[in-house]
């Protein structure tokens, strides 16, 4: 990059909010993703909206690519820098700019973290219900981006259902306000389309979220099972009967093993443990869960625990949470994957699953979202041995496959990223991408904010005003659409 | 460039059939723009290729559904073919045991409700005349009713859709499944969207299971500020109601409905924690048959404005107090039936069209300066001459014209009718 152009960035943000250093830089070379890197020409942290703003334009009138980030936990490389560009780190916007408590409104910047909104809602008896594993560090603006779900998103929504208003930063460097603390507003749901854009539409600069009010009362059961058919059965006879859960995970008998190692929360030694979390008015809730009981009991639990006081809740969630990282206790090396499927496909998936993996000669742990249908298989293998990280992708990829054919998504809250995007013409036609692209072309048309990422490439959106078009590498067969 | 009439009724016949073709009569006329032409594709395929006709030949297109809502919105600049979605009446699909269901867009929401009962499930939304209302129409307008307080509106019970654009397009967005982040959320963008971007087709929802049992209660004072802070303390509580409702009137005392859907047995504790919220407000029974809804408002409504107005919970007396001193000096006649969440139905109803006028300015500034908005859907066709309907000054208006304009360069689908004349 050139250096008057680093000068510029400087003479904004200041000198304490701009990297240049080479050495330094390497901290921003990926995401959660670790291994795709990219080292940027430059990281600016600004530390207002007008730096934010300011920046873009730079980026804009040199054309030079830009790249969100927020606390960098994502699993998709959605952060992941652009040769050549420049990341614009959000850690200094992270002030909490409005609490209203009467209106049930939080006005937040974006690089606040997650928990913090809740944190600072408590006292009040709220919280703010979407709850990813990485809350204690990951940032709203992120949430934003990625529509970041969490285990309490079966009843709670996502992030998408939490967030009212948005102000950004177009990458023209213009400041639009989307929404805003009322509802309902006249006139396209730009918001809505723009959360979950993963960074390639603007950048939020204040984001009004909504909080809800605490439940009188939580509950979580814990039950065990002799397999995950019998637990999968459970969970479809539980919606089944009309009760819908704050949150229902499972997990397999690999990821209860990880999680003993590390968190030792006590979970019974079976195939299949179900965490079923019940909440809302007192009464309800102690009649749901009987019925609930009953349900887990007749699918074949051999062991049903209901917790008896919020430390032992707590401790049954840590083991959940803490199941990924726990991994690193059974395999030296594993991917992440995180597909979808209607509920019920849920035992003929998990099936087949077991099938890929004997077939691949690699072990998948199995730890997810099962109200939802939210799969997290987790393909264990060792980086160390040649050629078993090329197995684990295509088992991943065989997997992810396998619940889009099963009428599900390739991704339910990590985002298709930089990891996906060779998914994406799995589950959508090219009409159906080539019509995504039209919002991509109304807000970015010369294509710089976060560029290649989420479609699958080439999408040169940068090279002709308008939609897509095969380019002439393309048609003669040079470069492959993949 | 326009084609004669003709021409087009036969490029249209050999497109979609014959006998659903015909030339539109005075009935058919949107706002007093009259059309030329009704068309009624039998599928998907059939009404992107109408659209690409459309295109072609410079026309305009205004979808219709079952014409419940078809006034909303500015009148027309143009109505060329009225395309119809009434032969796209199925349900396609109800996964009831993944409690999801899969609709064409002419289906009218009380025959979704219809089959979705069978399994004793339902969409989680009231919204305007059920029985004639249908999936694409309440899609295009956003319509949902007192159920949002639990299950939110359209946007976030909506899953995917198919959508046919003026270019002959057919997209899918969205999927079938719940949790889903792969790629734009199309289906926010098309909802309330008021058909100008494309053609919804088909949509697939999450559901909800029929409540075992409801309860409904109404509250009722002398004045609307001895209910508001009963509202805002219901809001406040860990009571969960599936719908709270506020209705206030002219001349007449205020009431504030509650319903709670659950477990018998449990519905009686929150009835019980609802009374310990209202000390001293008079309390009764509703039969949930008898739950007010929003259609009387449209009653004779030919000397009437029928808003939609969006407040913050906390303003809502403060924006019956506005309505209040605003139609006194006008001699209107007012009645609201605002939601907890600040949305709500307004009903101006005057005696000379000046009137209604006045009052729309004075009382868009008024909600404007409490960040909120005022719509204006129903008018009389000179009052909606002179204003623009939807009142929104908006920043994001550039970004509104330019996403239309991917989507939608030529003006196709109903020009003039939504936002800044888009």
């Amino acid at each position: 990059m050139h250096p008057r152009i680093i000068d510029e960035l400087r003479a904004i943000v200041g000198t304490h909010g701009l990297i240049a250093e080479p050495e330094q830089l390497r901290t921003y070379e990926c995401d959660g993703l670790t291994n795709l890197r990219v080292v940027p020409s430059a990281v600016v942290l600004p530390a207002s909206g007008e730096h934010l703003q300011a920046v873009v334009r730079v980026c804009h009138r040199e054309r030079i690519p830009f790249v969100a980030r927020g606390s960098g936990t994502g699993l998709s490389g959605g952060a992941l820098p652009v040769e050549g560009g420049v990341v614009i780190s959000l850690s200094r916007l992270n002030r909490i700019l409005e609490v209203d408590i009467p209106n049930a409104r939080v006005v937040v910047e974006p690089g606040v973290i997650n928990l913090d909104v809740t944190e600072r809602v408590a006292p009040f008896g709220y919280f703010y219900a979407p709850d990813p594993s990485s809350q204690s560090v990951c940032t709203i603006g992120g949430n934003v981006a990625e529509n970041s779900g969490g285990a309490h998103c079966l009843k709670y929504g996502f992030t998408a259902n939490h967030v009212l208003g948005l102000k950004l930063v177009l990458p023209d460097g213009e400041i639009v306000q989307l929404g805003g603390k009322t509802l309902d507003p006249p006139g396209y749901d730009l918001m809505g389309v723009f959360v979950g854009s993963e960074g390639t539409l603007g950048i939020a600069t204040e984001i009004t979220l909504r909080v809800v009010k605490r439940p009188e009362v939580v509950q979580t059961l814990l039950a065990a099972f002799h397999s995950t058919d019998e637990a999968g059965a459970a969970v479809s006879e539980i919606i089944a009967a009309g009760i819908l859960p704050a949150a229902i995970e499972m997990m397999d008998a690999l990821s209860i093993q990880a999680a003993e190692a590390a968190v030792h929360a006590g979970y019974p030694q079976c195939d299949a443990l179900l965490l079923v979390e019940l909440d809302g008015p007192a009464a309800e809730v102690a009649l749901s869960m009987e019925r609930v009981t009953e349900i887990c009991r007749g699918c074949g639990a051999w062991e049903i625990r209901l917790a008896q006081s919020e430390a032992e809740r707590m401790v049954v969630w840590k083991g959940r949470k803490a199941a990924f990282a726990a991994m690193g206790r059974v395999a030296p090396d594993y991917i992440v994957q995180d597909g979808v499927i209607p509920r019920t496909a849920l035992p003929r998936v998990l099936r087949e699953i077991r099938q890929l993996s004997e077939a691949a000669g690699l072990r998948v742990a199995n730890v997810f979202h099962a109200g939802d249908g939210n799969l997290h298989p987790l393909v264990l293998y060792d980086r160390s041995v040649p050629g078993q990280e090329h197995i684990a992708e295509t088992l991943a990829f065989d997997i992810i496959k396998l619940c889009v054919q099963a009428g599900g998504s390739i991704t339910g809250e990590h985002g298709v990223g930089r990891e996906k995007q060779k998914y994406m013409s799995t589950m959508y036609a090219e009409p159906d991408l080539d019509t995504m692209q039209l919002v991509r072309c109304a807000f970015d048309p010369q294509h710089l904010a976060n560029p290649d990422k989420v479609f699958p490439r080439p999408r040169l959106c940068a090279e002709k005003q308008g939609r897509y078009e095969p380019h002439p590498l393309e048609q003669a067969g040079v470069a492959e659409l993949f | 460039m326009m084609v004669d009439a003709e021409t087009l009724q036969a490029d249209l016949r050999a497109l979609v059939g014959a006998e659903h073709v015909r030339p539109a009569t005075a009935a058919d006329a949107i706002d007093g723009v009259p059309a030329q032409v009704v068309v009624e594709p039998g599928d998907a395929a059939e009404v992107a290729a109408v659209l690409r006709l459309a295109r072609d030949a410079g026309l305009s297109v205004a979808p219709r559904g079952g014409g419940s809502k078809l006034g909303w919105g500015n009148p027309p600049r143009r109505v060329d073919l009225i395309l119809s979605t009434r032969r796209l009446d199925r349900v396609v699909e109800h996964a009831w045991a993944d409690m999801t269901a899969t609709v064409q867009a002419g289906c009218t929401v009380a025959q979704l409700q219809r089959v979705l009962a069978e399994h004793g499930q339902r969409l989680a939304l009231d919204p305007l005349w059920p029985a004639t209302a249908t999936i694409g129409g309440i899609l295009a307008t956003n319509d949902s009713g007192a159920l949002r307080a639990r299950f939110g509106t359209l946007r976030d019970l909506v899953l995917g859709v198919t959508i046919a654009l003026p270019d002959g397009t057919l997209a899918r967005s969205g999927g079938k499944v719940v949790k889903n982040v792969a790629g734009y959320d199309l289906p926010k963008l098309m909802t309330g969207a008021l058909g100008t971007l494309g053609v919804i087709t088909e949509a697939t929802f999450r559901l909800y299971p029929l409540p075992s049992h409801v309860s409904c209660v109404r509250l009722s004072a002398s004045e609307v500020s001895a209910l508001h802070p009963v509202l805002l303390r219901v809001l406040d509580s860990t009571l969960a109601p599936s719908g709270v409702q506020l209705h206030a009137r002219q001349g007449a005392a205020p009431a504030l409905d509650l319903r709670f859907e659950g477990i018998a047995a449990a519905l009686d504790a929150q009835l019980e924690q609802l009374a310990r919220l209202a000390p001293g407000i008079a309390s009764q029974p509703l039969a949930p048959e008898a739950w007010p809804t929003a259609e009387p408002l449209w009653d004779d409504a030919d000397l009437a404005l029928i808003c939609k107005a969006s407040v913050l919970p906390a303003q809502l007396d403060a924006l019956v107090q506005t309505i209040r001193r605003v139609s006194a000096p006008l001699r209107l006649s007012w009645e609201l039936l605002a939601q907890a969440a600040g949305v709500g139905w307004l009903r101006l109803a005057a005696t000379n069209e000046q009137a209604l006028l006045a009052a729309l300015s004075i009382l868009r500034a008024e909600v404007g300066r409490l960040h909120g908005s005022l719509a204006a859907l129903h008018a009389p066709s000179a009052v909606k001459a002179r204003l623009d309907v939807w009142g929104a000054d908006e920043s994001a208006l550039p970004l509104m014209r330019r996403v239309k304009e991917q989507f939608d360069p030529q003006r196709v689908l109903n020009p003039g009718r939504f936002v800044g004349g888009i």
